[in-house]
C-alpha cells in the first residue's frame, strides 16, 4: 500500500503539464464525493473505532476505558450474545430460503410464455413498499386471532401458530416477510438467466439432456456470480436488519426477535452508551468482514466464471 | 421452448407428438405455481384495502369479510384525522425533493468526474466507492450523529438532505456506467469548439443520459420516502414527521383502530405505487443493471 502511494507520487511528479490539468479537473468534479466520503465515510469509522474505547455517552466528554466494552459485550452481556445468535439464526433460515425461492420464481419467469411480464411486475410490487407499511400489513395477517393466514389455516382445519407472538414462530415468520419482498432478487436472477447463451441449451438438448438436468447442469452453475452476489448482500442486510423488527416485534417475545441492529440501535440512542454502541458497531463490521471473506474465499470453489 | 420443435422435426412422428403434449402439461404446471405465487405477493394488498373498508365489527369475525359492504370509505377520512397525515405527506414531498435535487447535483459530476475524464489515479479512486458500497451503516451512524449535533442540526432535515449532496456509490455507479457508453468524440468535439467540461457535462452528457436520471431520480424518491431509520434518529418533532416516522407511531399506538391503521398503511403506499405504475421499466433495469436495491 505504502509502495503504491509512493509510485503514485513518483508519477504525479512527472506528470506533464495536460495531465497535472484533468488530474485537477477530475479531483473538482469527484469534489462532493471527496468531501462525504472523508466527512461521513472515513472519520466516523475512526471515531467510531476510538468511542469504542471510551465510555462516550452522548452529552459528556469520553473517558478512555481500554477495552472495557468490548470485555462487557463478550462476558457480562447476555444480550450481545442473545443478538447475535438471533441474526445468525434469522440469517441462516432468510437466506437458503431467499436463494431458493427467487431462483425458482426467476426460472418460471423465463419460460417465455405469454404474461411474464405481468407476473414479473406483481412480484417486484412489494420490494417498493414502505417497510414500515408491510410491517403494518404483515402484523395483521398475521394476527394469531384475526389474521388472514390463520383464518385461512382454519378453514382447512389447521390451527395456525400465534407467529409473531411466540417465540418460536417469531424469527421464522419476519422470514415469510422478507421473503414477501424477495422481488428486486428475482428481477437479478431473471437478467442473469436471459444472459445464459441459447446455444448451450441447444446443444445440451441435443444431448438428450431433459428439463431437469438442462437446470442443474448449466443453468444453476452459470449463475452462481448471482448466487454470490446474494449471498454478500444478504450478509449485510442481515446484519442491518432492523425496521421490521422494530415496528413488528420490538425485538420480543423473550427477546426471540432482538436483532444485532435493533440491540445497536437501542444501546446507541434509548440507552445513550454510545461508546458501548459504538464497541458493538465494531464488532459487526468485523463479523460482515470475516462472513464475506469466507463467502469471497469459498467462491473459487463454487462460483463457475466464463472464461 | 419454442425452438425444441426445430430440432426435434427429424425425429419420429409419435414422439414429437408426445413431446409437444408433455411440453403444453409443463406450460399449466408453470402458469398454475406462478398463479399460486402471484396470490402470495397480491393477498397483502388486498387484505389492506379489505380491512380499511370495514366496520370495526366486521374486522374481528369468522371467517373473514373479504368484501366489506357497504365499503367504508369513511375510515380513511377518519385515519387522515386521527393523526396528521396531511403535514407527514407534506413533509415527505419536501425531504424527498431536496434528496432527488442533491441526488442528481452531487451524482452527475461525480459520475463525470470518473468516466469522461482521464486522470491518474482515477480508477483506483473508483475502487474506493465500490468498497463504501459494502461498509454496513450502523458503523458510522454514531459518528455520524455526533457530527450533526454538534452542527445543531439534530431534530430538523439537513441530517437527511446534505448527505444526498455528497454523492452516492449506487447512484454515481450506475450513471458513470451509463456516461462510459456515450461516444467520447461527441465530447470531443465540443471541446474543439471550446466548450469547457461542464458544459460538456450540461449540453452533451445530460441530454444523452435521461434513462439513467430517471432511474436515480426514481429511486432516491422511493428510499427517501420508505426510509425509517433516518427519520428515526433525526426528527423528533411530530410536526417534522415523515409519513413512515408518522404510521410508526400511529402503529405503536395500542387503540388505533385496525381498519384505520390499514387505510393510513394505503394512503402512505400511493404515491410508490403510482410511481411504479407509471415507471417500472426504469426500476426493473435499474436493478438488472447495478443490482439495486427496492429497499
Amino acid at each position: 500500500m505504502l509502495k503504491e502511494l509512493r509510485v503514485q507520487k513518483e508519477k504525479i511528479r512527472s506528470l506533464t503539464k495536460q495531465e497535472k490539468r484533468s488530474l485537477r479537473l477530475g479531483l473538482a468534479f469527484i469534489s462532493p464525493w471527496i468531501v462525504g466520503f472523508l466527512i461521513l465515510i472515513l472519520y466516523p469509522i475512526f471515531s467510531s473505532l476510538y468511542y469504542s474505547f471510551t465510555d462516550f455517552a452522548s452529552f459528556r466528554p469520553p473517558n478512555w476505558v481500554g477495552l472495557n466494552n468490548y470485555v462487557e459485550l463478550f462476558t457480562r452481556d447476555d444480550k450481545f450474545f442473545l443478538s447475535l445468535y438471533n441474526t445468525i439464526f434469522f440469517f441462516l433460515l432468510a437466506m437458503p430460503a431467499s436463494v431458493i425461492v427467487a431462483l425458482a420464481l426467476a426460472i418460471l419467469l423465463n419460460s417465455k410464455l405469454r404474461g411474464m411480464t405481468f407476473f414479473r411486475s406483481l412480484f417486484f410490487v412489494p420490494t417498493i413498499v414502505p417497510a414500515v407499511a408491510s410491517a403494518a400489513v404483515w402484523m395483521w395477517i398475521l394476527n394469531p386471532q384475526w389474521g388472514l393466514l390463520n383464518a385461512a389455516l382454519r378453514l382447512v382445519g389447521i390451527h395456525g401458530p400465534p407467529w409473531l407472538s411466540s417465540p418460536d414462530w417469531a424469527k421464522p415468520s419476519l422470514v415469510l416477510v422478507a421473503l414477501w419482498g424477495i422481488g428486486s432478487e428475482v428481477i437479478i436472477y431473471l437478467a442473469a438467466l436471459q444472459g445464459i447463451p441459447r446455444d448451450y441449451y441447444e446443444a445440451a438438448l441435443v444431448d438428450g439432456a431433459n428439463s431437469w438436468q438442462r437446470t442443474f447442469s448449466i443453468t444453476i452453475p452459470m449463475i452462481t456470480p448471482v448466487i454470490f452476489f446474494h449471498l454478500v448482500n444478504g450478509t449485510i442486510w442481515a446484519f442491518q436488519y432492523f425496521t421490521e423488527a422494530y415496528i413488528m416485534t420490538g425485538g420480543g417475545p423473550g427477546n426471540a426477535t432482538l436483532f444485532y441492529s435493533l440491540y445497536l440501535y437501542r444501546n446507541a440512542f434509548t440507552n445513550v452508551k454510545m461508546g458501548y454502541a459504538s464497541a458493538q458497531a465494531w464488532i459487526l463490521f468485523i463479523v460482515v468482514m470475516v462472513a464475506t471473506l469466507i463467502i469471497v474465499v469459498s467462491s473459487k470453489r463454487w462460483v463457475y466464471y466464463e472464461e | 421452448m419454442r425452438n425444441e420443435y426445430a430440432l426435434l422435426k427429424n425425429r419420429p412422428g409419435n414422439f414429437r407428438r408426445g413431446h409437444a403434449f408433455r411440453e403444453q402439461v409443463n406450460h399449466l404446471i408453470v402458469y398454475i405455481i406462478l398463479i399460486v405465487c402471484g396470490f402470495w405477493f397480491i393477498v397483502p394488498f388486498l387484505w389492506m384495502i379489505s380491512t380499511s373498508l370495514k366496520t370495526q365489527p366486521q374486522i374481528y369475525t369468522f371467517p373473514p369479510v373479504l368484501f366489506p359492504l357497504p365499503p367504508q370509505w369513511k375510515n380513511y377520512v377518519d385515519a387522515m384525522n386521527f393523526a396528521p397525515f396531511g403535514r407527514y405527506y407534506l413533509n415527505s414531498l419536501f425531504l424527498c425533493t431536496c434528496v432527488v435535487i442533491g441526488t442528481l447535483f452531487s451524482n452527475t459530476l461525480i459520475a463525470y468526474g470518473f468516466s469522461r475524464i482521464k486522470w491518474i489515479g482515477r480508477d483506483v479512486v473508483f475502487v474506493i466507492v465500490l468498497a463504501t458500497m459494502m461498509l454496513p451503516g450502523q458503523v458510522t451512524m454514531i459518528p455520524v450523529y455526533i457530527i450533526f449535533r454538534k452542527l445543531g442540526w439534530i431534530g430538523g432535515y439537513l441530517p437527511l438532505i446534505v448527505p444526498a449532496f455528497l454523492g452516492n456509490a449506487y447512484f454515481t455507479f450506475l450513471l458513470r456506467q451509463f456516461f462510459r457508453g456515450i461516444p467520447f468524440e461527441l465530447s470531443d468535439a465540443a471541446r474543439i469548439d471550446g466548450c469547457s467540461e461542464l458544459g460538456i457535462l450540461w449540453y452533451v452528457i445530460l441530454p444523452l443520459s435521461q434513462p439513467a436520471l430517471v432511474t436515480i431520480t426514481l429511486f432516491s424518491f422511493i428510499w427517501t420516502w420508505n426510509d425509517f431509520l433516518g427519520p428515526l434518529i433525526y426528527l423528533h418533532d411530530q410536526k417534522l414527521f415523515t409519513v413512515t416516522l408518522g404510521l410508526q407511531s400511529f402503529i405503536s399506538r395500542y387503540w388505533t383502530p385496525m381498519n384505520m391503521l390499514m387505510a393510513a398503511s394505503a394512503v402512505a403506499i400511493v404515491p410508490v405505487l403510482v410511481i411504479f405504475i407509471y415507471a417500472q421499466r426504469f426500476f426493473i433495469e435499474g436493478i438488472s443493471i447495478t443490482g439495486l436495491h427496492g429497499r
